[in-house]
């Protein structure tokens, strides 16, 4: 590892109205070294690596690159300059194949031929196995990154930004990414890695900037500090782990028998004979990479996807083909992954969002109208209960910030004191603080008699809360196992293991 | 340079100002062709603004605006349902059509019977079905085989145009017309005719009935489960699905509404003001409630107001006509940059504009 600085920040701040997403932002980042950045959501992580790729302009300081200095207007600018950058949402096309996604992000491209041997050399030599030809639209998540990540190294970066690279990932994905990853600060090339998974950031990186609040709050060599710490650094408090009380399991109140769906669309997943049974007190985590069929399975559950009458069966009545009221009516609440859009209105306020899916379980309508002041008691109750940060129930569902729209979320299928709650990803984009908190009132929901399910591919998450653990993988779940003492290689192999892939060959 | 950059909650005041503003750009503009046409600005604002409510004429033409905004109002109250949940009835003009030829028919078929009390509440229930059958058509082809309502609901205004022309030379023609096209003069048949209710005024049952459907949608909007969801569909349809909403039934629904309240329209229109079944019965109205019912903010008492304003633009359009000798078209030039300016000026709604001083990326 050479010790001659790359990239050096100085003082950089940016404001937005009403919040300083940044202030006096200042590190190094030397030549070949991974260098992992710490922060909670909305500690000013995404305006930085935004600002470093041209995409935000500072108010304030300067950057240096490579001895140089260095301000990019834009995007083209940055890559010119050898800054490269994997979001964590892709901007792929479905409909096109490997080669044309590439080229499509190129300056000017070189011939498909030509550009499609570039691809497979590249791909050759990091470990990334992938088709030039394949339509994206049929990659799993993990293969649509490493499409990313080659178009990214297709222009041999100096610094190769990556924002939470490995949320979409098996374990055993993510092995090969961080070799890959290795080889390439081998190399020489500079890696700035985004996570808040600390246990990947001690694996991996040699040294970490913390952010809170959008100030630089520390550094650490990541290999030489606990996690614990890391984590008290990033909150700025320390923090309480969810407490799993022993409850009682009572009878069985969900069923599913062989419940098997066609994919929605196009680019869907099918749901292939899922039987399992969830039981009174429990929490079942169901694990797996993103697209093996969690939204699929959510729907066929929250009942907005409807399958034969006889392969859902809530508290012992076939409810297969019941619409999401009636499932409410019959017990059974769910909240799917996507806040904005999904399990909340963006446009309408937390009041109409409270009766958004509170209308039955809560009486808030009577003869089909609705008791807006009640509406607006439960709108204040989910607010007052878990804590949702905002100044009040007339604002709308979008002006609230991710975490808390969670909690607004959550809240309000909790509060309906649901006999079944589904929930998909409940802590995605959440921070820490918020995060247990969620897991926690899930565990006391659990422990008031209600079956909760948890599908999530946060595995530690999950680990932590579940009683019994099941992998979805390709529409398929596997037998649920007892959590405890599952390892993380048995896990990963539950969740389909690499799906084939190779180790990085130059690694041999 | 200009930049625009997005409210987190959309602005309270723009969301009211942006339609007097838009009115106010809509003259300046509309000024300005007028001036190329060779009038003066001013004097063909006032000619259209101004004369048919204070001008000389003024107690021939105020009877006027009650008798255009009613079917305007009707018309752009039952829209409302549907664009507010995402669903897009551009065939009001057909349904009111159907709902006029409907009632007549029934109207006719009783012809001469002396009957108030029954005749014309059956022709107004004639005039709600013809034009909610008519709206069902492109509805149920949406649910069922997924076609565009849009594209549907448009193409069935030729149809009902045709099929007004035939009834007017054929079935419906009036047996001692002498031969002219057109049927009989329901507005002088006594168990049919809508007539005014209060002399003078322009009121008649056409503007209970829109003044009503104000007042219900309000309610039905503000205050029934039914309202929430078509704001919810309109808002977000996964969050929707996710409540509960099913699709096909709303659609079904918001297209039975605005038909029928179409329908209705096209029944007071044919049994009063203009009396018959005839070539050129239809004289846009479908097509101009889609104007009304934006500039209103898709909102019951919104529309109201942009009714009575465009029912306006209507009447001093014509007087326009009559003294400045304007064109037909400049008339409804006019109007169409109502909507234009109107749809633009809704990115303030949504939308800062920032001046910054460099040119940047």
């Amino acid at each position: 590892m050479s010790s001659e600085t790359l990239l050096s920040l100085k003082g950089l701040t940016k404001a937005y109205p009403g919040v300083v997403a940044n202030s006096d932002v200042s590190f190094d980042i030397r030549a070949g070294e991974i260098h992992a950045l710490l922060g909670e959501n909305g500690a000013g992580k995404s305006t930085l690596v935004k600002t470093i790729y041209g995409l935000v302009k500072p108010d304030r300081g300067e950057m240096v690159l490579g001895g140089a200095p260095y301000h990019p207007a834009e995007p083209r600018a940055a890559r010119t300059a050898g800054v490269a950058m994997v979001f964590q949402h892709f901007s792929l096309f479905d409909a096109l194949n490997v080669a044309e996604n590439i080229a499509l992000g190129m300056e000017d491209p070189p011939r498909q031929r030509d550009l499609a041997m570039q691809i497979r050399k590249v791909s050759d030599d990091y470990g990334l196995p992938l088709d030039p030809t394949r339509i994206v639209g049929e990659l799993s998540a993990g293969e649509r990154q490493r499409v990313e990540i080659v178009r990214c190294l297709l222009q041999n970066p100096r610094l190769l930004i990556m924002d939470e690279p490995t949320s979409v990932l098996t374990p055993q994905e993510v092995q090969i990414l961080f070799q890959t990853l290795r080889q390439l600060s081998s190399e020489g090339t500079s890696i700035l890695y985004i996570s808040h998974k600390l246990e990947e950031i001690r694996a991996l990186c040699q040294h970490a900037t913390i952010l809170r609040l959008g100030k630089v709050v520390g550094t650490c060599d990541p290999r030489r500090t606990q996690a614990r710490d890391m984590a008290e650094m990033m909150v700025g408090t320390s923090l309480l782990t969810p407490e799993k009380a022993p409850g009682e399991i009572g009878e069985v109140v969900l069923e599913l028998r062989k419940l098997s769906a066609p994919p929605p669309h196009q680019f869907g997943s099918a749901l292939r004979e899922i039987s399992v049974s969830v039981r009174k007190g429990e929490v079942l985590g169901i694990g797996g990479v993103a697209g093996n069929g969690q939204d699929e399975l959510l729907a066929a559950l929250s009942g907005e996807m409807t399958t034969p009458n006889d392969m859902v069966m809530i508290k012992g009545q076939p409810s297969g083909a019941l619409g999401p009221t009636a499932r409410r009516r019959a017990g059974l609440c769910a909240a799917p992954e996507e806040r904005n859009g999904h399990a909340a209105a963006p446009d309408m306020s937390l009041t109409e969002n409270a009766l958004l899916s509170g209308r039955v379980r809560r009486g808030l309508t009577s003869r089909g109208f609705v008791d807006w002041p009640a509406a607006r008691d439960f709108a204040d109750e989910i607010i007052a209960t878990f804590d949702v940060r905002t100044p009040g129930a007339d604002n709308m569902a979008r002006s609230l910030s991710g975490g808390n729209l969670q909690k607004f979320v959550i809240g309000r299928e909790i509060l309906q004191k649901p006999d079944v709650l589904i929930v998909n990803q409940p802590t995605w984009g959440v921070d820490a603080a918020a995060a247990a908190a969620i897991r926690q009132a899930l565990l006391d929901l659990a422990l008031d008699g209600a079956a909760v399910v948890v599908i999530s591919q946060d595995l530690d998450e999950l680990m932590e809360i579940s009683d019994r653990f099941a992998a979805l993988n390709e529409g398929r779940l596997s037998a649920p196992r007892a959590a405890k003492g599952l390892s993380v290689e048995e896990i990963g192999l539950m969740l389909g293991g690499a799906h084939d892939m190779e180790v990085a060959h130059a690694e041999a | 340079m200009l930049k625009l950059e997005k409210r987190a909650q959309p602005s309270q005041v723009w969301t009211y100002a942006t339609p007097l503003l838009a009115v106010l750009v809509t003259m300046v503009a509309g000024g300005l062709m007028f001036a190329a046409l060779g009038e003066a600005p001013v004097t063909a604002i006032r000619t259209i603004f101004w004369d048919p409510l204070f001008g000389q004429f003024a107690a021939f033409s105020r009877p006027q605006l009650l008798v255009k905004a009613a079917p305007l109002i009707l018309i752009a109250v039952g829209l409302s349902f549907g664009f507010r949940a995402g669903i897009w009835n551009i065939g009001a003009e057909g349904q009111y059509i159907m709902g006029a030829i409907c009632a007549a028919a029934v109207g006719l078929a009783f012809y001469p019977l002396e009957a108030r009390w029954l005749i014309f509440p059956l022709m107004i229930l004639a005039g709600l079905l013809g034009g909610m059958g008519w709206a069902m058509i492109p509805a149920l082809l949406r649910v069922r085989f997924g076609t565009n309502e849009i594209l549907v609901s448009l193409m069935l205004v030729y149809v009902a145009e045709s099929l007004l022309a035939t009834m007017a030379l054929g079935p419906l023609r009036n047996p001692d017309g002498m031969g002219f096209p057109g049927s009989r003069n329901l507005s002088q048949y006594a168990s049919s005719a809508n007539l005014e209710l209060i002399a003078r005024t322009g009121m008649h049952w056409g503007v209970v009935f829109a003044l009503v459907s104000v007042i219900l949608a309000y309610g039905l909007l503000s205050r029934h489960i039914f309202g929430f969801n078509v704001r919810l569909s309109g808002d977000s349809p996964k969050a929707a699905a996710f409540s509960g909403v099913q699709p096909g039934r709303l659609i079904i629904a918001c297209m039975a509404i605005s038909g029928a309240l179409a329908g209705a329209a096209g029944m007071f229109e044919v049994a009063g003001p203009s009396g018959q079944i005839s070539i050129d019965f239809n004289v846009g109205y479908g097509f101009t409630a889609i104007i009304v019912a934006y500039l209103g903010r898709l909102h019951p008492l919104g529309i109201l107001l942009a009714g009575f304003l465009m029912a306006l633009t209507y009447i001093g359009g014509e007087v326009a006509q009559l003294t400045l000798g304007l064109p037909r078209s400049a008339i409804q030039l006019f109007q169409g940059m109502l909507l234009f300016f109107l749809l633009a000026m809704d990115l303030l709604t949504n939308y800062r504009v920032r001046f910054t001083k460099t040119g940047g990326a």
